[in-house]
């Protein structure tokens, strides 16, 4: 085979194993709980895909292909454990879902997965990286990257929380009306942690899981598509596009941090924008409203200035009112006292600080930015340069420190 | 539990230290070093000399062999310490995540160990 059908040959694998990755995983596993298994089987499965597909050419239902040698190699795993009594209903049940005709249709499981991954007995800060493997395929030195922590330290969470799936009686299936909304909760927060972004308006940094803007929104997307009339799954996709639409406006050619409010909006995708605005209306007629909802609107009413040219303040602040209202988080209740500072002055903005604990806010950077700024704003000198350093002291991202150091002057 | 940051500095951050201290590194970490102490984790630290002045020492058979310079021939070179009181290695990589060092050097985060130190003392 010549080097041409070779990549051929590999772009259709990863395209295959990219789409096709948390279906099979989540079907393997579903009945089984068995995810590390699961995954196992598919990735000796794309191992053999490697081998045979370049062979043999790329077969016409390469997910067929693939779920069929999974199977197979998921039936040798869980015989090889030898676990005796656990995995005699096991194999029975593969034996019977062999027999199944392969052809096209095999239920997505994928959103009984995302409710696993983000179940309340597993470990919050690991539902993120769960999803991205489970859902996604990620592997564990990419998703520790993005965390901020070594390989083998991710490596041996994930087997735990795996573990705990396994073990600790799990269900693979959609939560009861009754515990949706809380659930459903946990899910679009991993999601959105592995977004990270939402203080480039002003001048804060949360780092964490910030290379992973795209993974999420692609699940974003997948959650959509299980559940689409759930009014805070398209709150979520709007706000995670109103911001991935000012991506390219976030830093200056040189690479200067530019804050929200000095972006130029030619520099904004409108596509992404208009995307953004659909889901929003979309999330608005179903009469629901909810924390994501909220944060989209904020980010609408930014996107707006393309259009208008100036920043309605007074909506940002009394979305932010609402926002306190159900989600009184450290980031809202500083989100607010920057509104309030823009639409009431920087005295009100500052005595909203003031009123947030100071054991809350010792090592939290976005608090010490805005002060800084509003200090600043005031006149307040002495007091705004030691915010500043703090803020400075508390960044992570060279470009925003460049840019606070500046300020502070 | 206690963490040493293992600051390893670039060339270049060697040289900022002798500017007159506006520069954006010195600034940066006057800034990180106020937000350290002011948040509690700060127990100690101190910079080192630049690297050209080191000199390591090794016996062999008995006899010094002395080394004009440091242990380690890299790019980057140790600068300095700082050790914190923290309650997780998360909180730790976060403070190293935040040092100036980590953006043009590295920075390595090694627990203290407390049984090794009451064994000898």
């Amino acid at each position: 085979m010549n080097g041409n059908g070779h990549e051929n040959t590999h772009r259709a694998m990863e395209r295959v194993a990219r789409e096709s990755y948390g279906r099979l995983v989540a079907y393997l596993s579903s009945h089984t709980r068995d995810v590390a298994s699961a995954e196992d089987a598919l990735s000796n499965a794309l191992v053999a895909a490697l081998k045979a597909w370049p062979r043999d050419g790329v077969p016409q239902n390469p997910e067929a292909w693939l779920l069929t040698a999974a199977r197979r190699s998921f039936i040798d795993l869980v015989r090889h454990r030898q676990v005796a009594e656990a995995s005699e209903p096991t194999l029975q049940l593969l034996r019977e879902e062999r027999e199944m005709t392969l052809a096209a249709e095999f239920p997505d499981d994928r959103l009984k997965l995302l409710f696993v991954c983000a179940h309340p007995a597993i470990d919050a800060g690991m539902h993120t990286p769960l999803m991205l493997q489970t859902v996604l395929g990620l592997d564990a030195a990419r998703i520790a990257h993005a965390f901020l922590v070594s390989p083998s330290t991710m490596g041996q969470r994930l087997v735990r929380a795996k573990t705990k799936i396994r073990d600790g009686g799990i269900q693979f299936e959609v939560p009861q009306e009754r515990e949706l909304p809380q659930r459903l909760d946990a899910v679009l927060e991993a999601i959105y942690a592995a977004f990270g972004i939402g203080w480039d308006d002003m001048a804060g940094v949360d780092q964490s899981g910030r290379e992973l803007a795209e993974e999420a929104i692609w699940l974003g997307r997948v959650l959509l598509q299980l559940m689409p009339r759930e009014a805070e799954v398209h709150g979520l996709l709007a706000l995670m596009l109103h911001c991935e639409a000012r991506r390219a406006a976030r830093r200056g050619p040189d690479g200067r941090y530019v804050p929200l409010s000095e972006q130029d909006c030619r520099q904004w995708s409108l596509p992404l924008i208009e995307e953004a605005e659909r889901h929003l209306d979309e999330a608005s007629s179903r009469g629901r409203t909810g924390r994501f909802q909220l944060e989209a609107a904020i980010q609408s009413v930014h996107a707006e200035r393309a259009r208008s040219g100036g920043i309605e303040w007074d909506a940002i602040m009394m979305f932010y009112e609402q926002l306190i209202r159900i989600s009184p988080t450290l980031g809202t209740r500083i989100g607010y006292a920057a509104a309030l500072a823009e639409a009431k002055g920087a005295e009100a903005g500052l005595a909203a600080l003031n009123g947030i604990d100071p054991n809350e806010i010792c090592a939290y950077q976005p608090y010490w930015a805005v002060r800084a700024h509003l200090l600043q704003r005031l006149g307040k000198t002495p007091e705004a340069l030691d915010a500043f350093d703090r803020a400075i002291g508390l960044t992570e991202d060279l470009a925003v420190r460049r840019f606070l150091l500046q300020r502070r002057g | 539990m206690q963490f040493a940051l293992l600051i390893y500095e670039s060339p270049e951050a060697f040289v900022a230290r002798k500017s007159d201290g506006t520069d954006s590194y010195t600034g940066a970490w006057r800034a990180y070093h106020k937000a350290l102490v002011e948040s509690g984790a700060y127990l100690a630290g101190e910079p080192l000399e630049v690297p050209e002045t080191g000199t390591t020492i090794r016996l062999k058979e008995g006899k010094r062999r002395v080394q004009d310079g440091p242990f380690a021939d890299t790019k980057e070179q140790l600068g300095g310490f700082v050790i914190m009181e923290l309650p997780s290695l998360d909180a730790a990589l976060d403070w190293a995540a935040r040092c100036p060092a980590s953006s043009t050097g590295a920075v390595e985060v090694r627990p203290l160990a407390p049984a090794a130190k009451h064994r000898v003392m």
